[in-house]
């Protein structure tokens, strides 16, 4: 590790920590209605718009109506990108004529976007045309985002209501989220992004003749809006197939700091709404500390294991080691990894995305030593609360929370409660189905693909390394994640169908358990804090938390990994390449 | 409202023996108990019986597999691998009969108990009175509403309400106090008799209030038994919670095989069973239901009858106990608090006096007076056989006695003023500053000479705020409620360190103050025991009734404390709050268990494909074999020796969450990492030592 590279990461850390109450506190007084611009501006425009759809914003729904309604929006919304993406060729902006998808892309790409996966089968500029990217795919990175902040809302207000099965309007929610967070937070970051040379524009693709002669290929497009949104919204799409290691995409640093920071912002700022809205700002802070100490600790262990490089390398007499001067060297791993970003930025990313359920890359996680390549999976098989996806971070670092409270609890003596609810029996079958759809859609799938001729051929490489390839894909689609290990061919009809029903089954089965699970705790009365209730605010349970949320998703996915980056490690350490 | 005294000390010494088998029988090593528990345990290998445990089921049925796959090669013709398999199916059965065995010790030691019960349970004749006319009938004959009587040395034939009659009932036999009780009609506390229960003077005419099968008896038996044990709300969660475990790492070890033959190698099933075995939670799944009988057995150790383990799990919730004045935190009578001279009399002079004029007065009043004289220094002569005692009537209100010509009298402050022919000024103040503290002013006059005024106090028992202090320091308020006015109340709160007082309550007040407590969301427990209780009792997360206690309150009630002693409640949430405890204990020592074990045999079911994956042996285990094996007994073994644990409960101690939490963390979580490296290190050496690796 070069000091250089410690600074990048701690100040990238300081920076998200910084802007975390700020918008925190913006999106708690938006939630709430509250605050002057809410009332005198934001109000009356919802107003406006709740009046043209026939919403009554004064209406509450229970678990099962916000259910219903968030099914249903979904469900449309997943219809009418297969349809846009089947109908392509007939659709306005197509300056390259592309045509349309087959039926198994446009059901896993409709499936990957309306979940905030993301996952892509397809490379950008040469499958989709700019109607598509904008109608299609960028308004579910906004709707599928501000769909996951209002499930969460839902389970906050489970905590913070009693006696009641009235959980907030989903409409409401839903039109707020995209309207005033992701609206002008995108817009803010789109322009941000286009002074740093990422392009938008509705050009076609322009033929360029290089300094050496040759004729290359640029392709164009409104890249710096959809760029935004899908950092923001915890989305991950890339415009491009590269995704944000292309310049167009990802041109400077200081735009992949940006960009690198927008991925944890949302999920980062919502533990403080989380705390305004539970009345504790240190109950938000102490699930930020279990987040920060887990994102801290992946940071530093991807950024040491890359920088260290290749053993083998070594043996040959290769240097790997940072040097200044003449012999300028960035040393370590750079094989998958942009110039302009180095080392740090790239771990950075690698967790952040992964951390977080972004999955937009800026260097190719197939390429990273064995153990660097580890942490971004274990990322993943952690349910992805390292902020995890905007809403969903919060909510599955929450179920976390109710599990590791449970034991907690009756270990001081009590039957366990949280944030003034009793943890019973209903609340733990919810907290399990919410675990088991997930381990059991990435754990299952993969051993069906390593077991069929369909699944066999996917992987580029054989041996322990190809399976890892195949168990990225299944974990990455599970954790409505999106990023994609590389090496996999997965545009086939068996990966396309098989990722697709995960990413759906991952993404609403849990959704639903988390509703119904704040319809259980809304119902309950509250109960009083006393000192023989168990702090769950304290660094003690802060520790405790991140140790459950660890070993649960360690003790799940430890012979898997096993025999994917923990063997290839001891097998590259040995000398051996598979 | 009026409490029973409570057990004074000299009470329990007294203790008849069955009290002391009861205690025997909290000893682990009671050998009846736990020769009978091994053959149950093998019993219980039915897998019916193991429906309820997921866990356990799992074990029993990768026993199965395993056994047949010995089975397999031992009549087959492969020679490989038949010793691992066979050692590794023996463990597992052991697993399975280690769990069943700590079930079968924890319902041994209730069974033991019931017997007692039913030994006392004699189908006895009894004297049915029907209009008038006697006739002999047997005790299982009789029905609700039926009149009985019942004579000395005779056994009451049923659980009822004394309609007729005065006279002492040993209950030795369901209390374990030797010490006879009064019975007789018409009170709240001395009117219920419970049947088994011997008349031991005198007769009662007792009208029948359970019909057979349902009385307190039987409902107990049934209790300690353990035959109508319903899962508790936190046992189900928490058996949700373990079946979840159970499914992941079903899934975790379930597709293992898959993996490994697309990198090109296998694993034995003998091998996936050992590592699923070892990983879902089998110590804490094995233990469960051992953990909650004992929990209901350590409350029948302090003579509290639990009507359901939901109560003694709601205990350890409680947020605010009511908590009676009287008997509950004073002893309910006046003692000699102070003796205080008015003109200009010394302390030395109404000392003596008061202790002279009480020495023959066995009062508890009296009592106090020549104990707190003593305490002071005054020795007096100890009682004059000439003097001539006065006693107390309700026209004079005042005792004495009259010896050489002194005539020493103490009572009411009005009336032996009465007697006095110059009155001091300060007698007024004095005796109007002690009945504003709530005390009792006993004015003593020698002759027609006021002399002062002793201090009755209404006496706050020993050692209470102390417990008052340990319930503040684990988050329980303590809220006490008297008939007293304001002031009294006052002092008494603030001498016993109570949170809270209700002064000045009517029976019904203590309705409203549990509605208005659990309003806010807290679980109130109370004890008591007259009819007027009773709704509150229902009303109340946890009531517990007295033995001595009406019918119609201990059916209200949850629990039914049989010593009747109203401090107990202390106990029973520390009892509580012991078992939620050992479940979650044992649940991280559970789980933090399987890093090691992953550590065992991860490297050694996969050594065979990547032989670099030796450098995970961080134990060095001798062989894959031995490893696998090695982690297998660990497992099995250490339920065995948690079971001591599971029956006694995790040490509780009254402290904040946090620390609570840091300690059992540091032991459970910590220790449960570190400790099965070294079992199963240790295991390994010893199975090279014996050359069965």
């Amino acid at each position: 590790m070069t000091i250089f590279g410690v600074l990048h990461i701690l100040l990238f850390f300081f920076v998200v920590l910084a802007l975390t109450k700020p918008l925190g506190a913006y999106m708690h007084a938006v939630f709430e209605g509250e605050g002057i611009l809410s009332k005198k501006v934001f109000g009356p425009v919802e107003r406006v718009i709740f009046r043209v759809f026939f919403v009554d914003a004064k209406v509450e729904m229970d678990w099962k109506r916000y259910a219903l309604s968030m099914i249903m929006f979904s469900a449309v919304s997943m219809l009418a990108v297969y349809t846009i993406l089947r109908a392509q060729g007939d659709l306005p902006l197509n300056p390259q004529d592309l045509p349309g998808t087959t039926p198994h892309l446009a059901f896993n790409t409709a499936a990957s976007f309306t979940s905030n996966t993301n996952w892509q089968s397809y490379g950008g500029e040469t499958t989709m045309s700019y109607f598509s990217q904008m109608v299609a795919l960028t308004v579910q990175n906004f709707v599928s985002a501000a769909v996951g902040i209002a499930v969460v809302l839902v389970l906050i207000r489970g905590f913070t209501r009693k006696s009641t099965s009235d959980l907030g309007n989903f409409w409401v929610d839903l039109t707020r989220c995209t309207l005033w967070i992701l609206l002008p937070m995108s817009s803010i970051l789109a322009l941000l992004l286009v002074s740093q040379g990422v392009i938008q524009n509705f050009d076609s693709y322009k033929e360029i003749t290089t300094v050496e002669g040759a004729k290359q290929i640029f392709a164009m497009g409104p890249a710096a809006s959809q760029i935004a949104i899908k950092q923001l919204g915890t989305n991950g799409g890339g415009f491009f197939n590269a995704n944000s290691a292309v310049p167009f995409e990802n041109p400077t640093p200081f735009s992949n700091f940006l960009e690198a920071v927008s991925i944890i912002l949302i999920p980062a700022g919502l533990t403080y709404t989380f705390g305004k809205m539970v009345g504790s700002t240190r109950q938000g802070w102490a699930v930020f500390a279990a987040m920060s100490v887990i994102f801290l600790a992946g940071t530093f262990f991807v950024y040491n294991a890359e920088q260290t490089g290749n053993p083998t390398l070594d043996d040959l007499g290769v240097s790997q080691s940072y040097e200044t001067g003449d012999l300028a060297s960035s040393g370590g791993n750079m094989e998958g990894k942009e110039i302009r970003f180095g080392i740090a930025d790239s771990a950075i990313w690698a967790v952040s995305t992964t951390g977080a359920s972004n999955g937009s890359v800026n260097s190719m996680h197939d390429s990273y030593t064995p153990l660097g390549g580890l942490i971004p999976m274990f990322n993943m098989h952690l349910g992805e609360v390292v902020f995890g996806g905007v809403g969903s971070g919060l909510y599955g670092m929450l179920v976390f929370a109710i599990i590791s409270v449970f034991i907690a609890g009756l270990m001081i003596g009590r039957t366990p409660e949280y944030l003034g609810k009793k943890i019973g029996p209903k609340e733990m079958k919810l907290a399990g189905i919410y675990f088991l759809t997930t381990s059991a859609m990435m754990l299952l799938l993969t051993a069906v693909a390593v077991s069929v001729d369909q699944g066999k051929v996917g992987p580029l490489n054989a041996g322990a390394h190809g399976y890892s390839e195949i168990l990225y894909a299944f974990t990455s689609a599970g954790a409505n994640n999106g990023s994609a290990f590389g090496g996999l061919t997965a545009n086939t009809e068996f990966y396309n169908t098989a990722l697709g029903i995960s990413m759906l089954v991952c993404r609403f089965v849990p959704m639903i358990a988390i509703l119904a699970l704040a319809g259980a705790l809304a119902n309950k009365q509250k109960v009083p804090t006393t000192a023989g209730t168990l702090p769950t605010d304290s660094p003690l349970f802060v520790g405790f938390l991140v140790g459950v949320v660890i070993i649960v998703g360690g003790l799940t996915f430890f012979p898997a990994l096993t025999l994917g980056p923990i063997v290839e490690h001891f097998l590259v350490n040995a000398g051996i390449l598979s | 409202m009026s409490v029973q005294m409570p057990n004074a000390p000299e009470y329990r010494e007294g203790r008849s023996e069955i009290a002391k088998q009861r205690q025997a029988r909290a000893s682990i090593w009671n050998w009846p108990i736990i020769l009978q528990a091994t053959i149950d345990s093998v019993k219980k290998l039915n897998p019916l019986h193991l429906l309820g445990n997921p866990v356990m089921l799992v074990v029993e049925i990768g026993a199965l597999v395993t056994t047949v796959l010995w089975l397999d090669i031992a009549f087959g013709d492969r020679a490989e691998g038949g010793f691992f398999t066979a050692a590794v199916s023996v463990w597992l059965w052991f697993t399975v009969l280690f769990a069943n065995f700590a079930e079968a010790m924890a319902e041994g030691r209730g069974k033991a108990q019931a017997n007692t019960l039913r030994a006392m349970k004699r189908d006895t004749m009894a004297r049915r009175d029907r209009d008038g006319r006697i006739e002999e009938v047997p005790s299982s004959e009789l029905r609700i509403g039926d009149i009985v009587r019942v004579e000395a040395g005779e056994i009451i034939p049923g659980d009822g309400d004394v309609i007729e009659g005065v006279a002492y009932v040993s209950e030795a036999a369901i209390t374990g106090e030797s010490a006879p009780v009064i019975k007789e009609p018409g009170t709240d506390i001395r009117t219920s008799v419970t049947g088994g229960t011997t008349v031991t003077s005198d007769w009662l005419r007792v009208r029948i209030s359970a019909n057979p099968g349902e009385t307190f008896l039987d409902r107990m038996i049934a209790l300690v038994e353990g035959a109508q044990r319903q899962k508790t709300p936190n046992e189900i969660a928490l058996n949700i919670l373990l079946a979840t475990f159970t499914i992941i790492f079903l899934l975790a070890v379930g597709t293992v095989r898959p993996f490994a033959q697309y990198v090109g190698g296998d694993v034995t099933t003998t091998a996936l069973v050992a590592l699923l075995v070892c990983l879902i939670p089998t110590t804490i799944g094995g233990l469960l239901s051992a953990i909650g009988i004992a929990g209901m057995d350590r409350m029948v150790q302090r003579n509290v009858l639990a009507m359901s383990g939901k109560a003694v799990e709601t205990a350890g919730d409680i947020d605010t106990l009511l908590l009676d004045k009287t008997g509950t935190i004073t002893f309910g009578n006046r003692l000699a608090a102070e003796f205080i001279p008015v003109g200009d009399h010394s302390e030395k002079e109404i000392a003596t006096a008061a202790l002279q004029s009480s020495l023959a007065d066995e009062t508890p009043e009296g009592k106090s007076i020549v104990d707190l004289a003593h305490r002071l220094g005054y020795n007096g002569v100890g009682a004059d056989p000439r003097a001539e005692l006065i006693p107390f009537t309700a026209e004079t209100r005042m005792s004495g006695m009259a010896l050489d010509g002194h005539r020493i009298m103490k009572g009411a402050v009005d009336a032996v003023s009465k007697l006095a022919t110059n009155i001091p000024a300060d007698l007024e103040t004095v005796s109007t500053r002690i009945a504003m503290a709530g005390g009792t002013p006993l004015a003593v006059v020698d002759n027609a000479e006021v002399l002062g005024v002793i201090y009755l106090k209404d006496t706050v028992k020993p050692g209470i705020k102390a417990k008052f202090e340990e319930m503040r320091r684990a988050g329980i308020r303590t809220v006490m409620i008297t008939g007293d006015n304001k002031l009294t109340a006052a002092t008494i709160a603030a001498e016993a360190g109570v949170d809270d007082f209700v002064a000045e309550a009517k029976p019904e007040d203590k309705m409203q103050l549990i509605r208005d407590e659990q309003a806010l969301g807290r679980l109130v427990a109370m004890t008591g025991d007259g009819t007027n209780d009773a709704p509150a009792l229902a009303q109340a997360d946890v009531g517990v009734a007295m033995n001595s206690g009406t019918a119609a309150a201990k059916e209200a009630a949850n629990m039914v404390d049989l010593d009747s002693d109203p401090t107990k409640l202390m106990d029973v949430v520390a009892v509580g709050k012991q078992m939620l405890m050992t479940r979650g204990s044992l649940t991280t020592f559970s789980i933090a268990n399987d890093v090691s074990k992953y550590f065992a045999i991860i490297p050694a079911m996969f050594i065979g494909i990547y032989p670099q994956l030796d450098k995970m042996n961080v134990m060095r285990l001798s062989t894959p074999e031995s490893a696998i094996l090695s982690a297998v007994i660990f497992n099995a073994l250490i339920i065995i020796l948690l079971v001591p644990l599971a029956l006694r409960g995790v040490a509780y101690r009254a402290a904040p969450a946090a620390d609570i939490l840091r300690g059992n963390l540091l032991i459970y979580g910590v220790g449960g990492l570190i400790a099965p490296f070294i079992g199963i290190k240790l295991i390994d050496m010893l199975l090279v030592l014996l050359q069965l690796d």
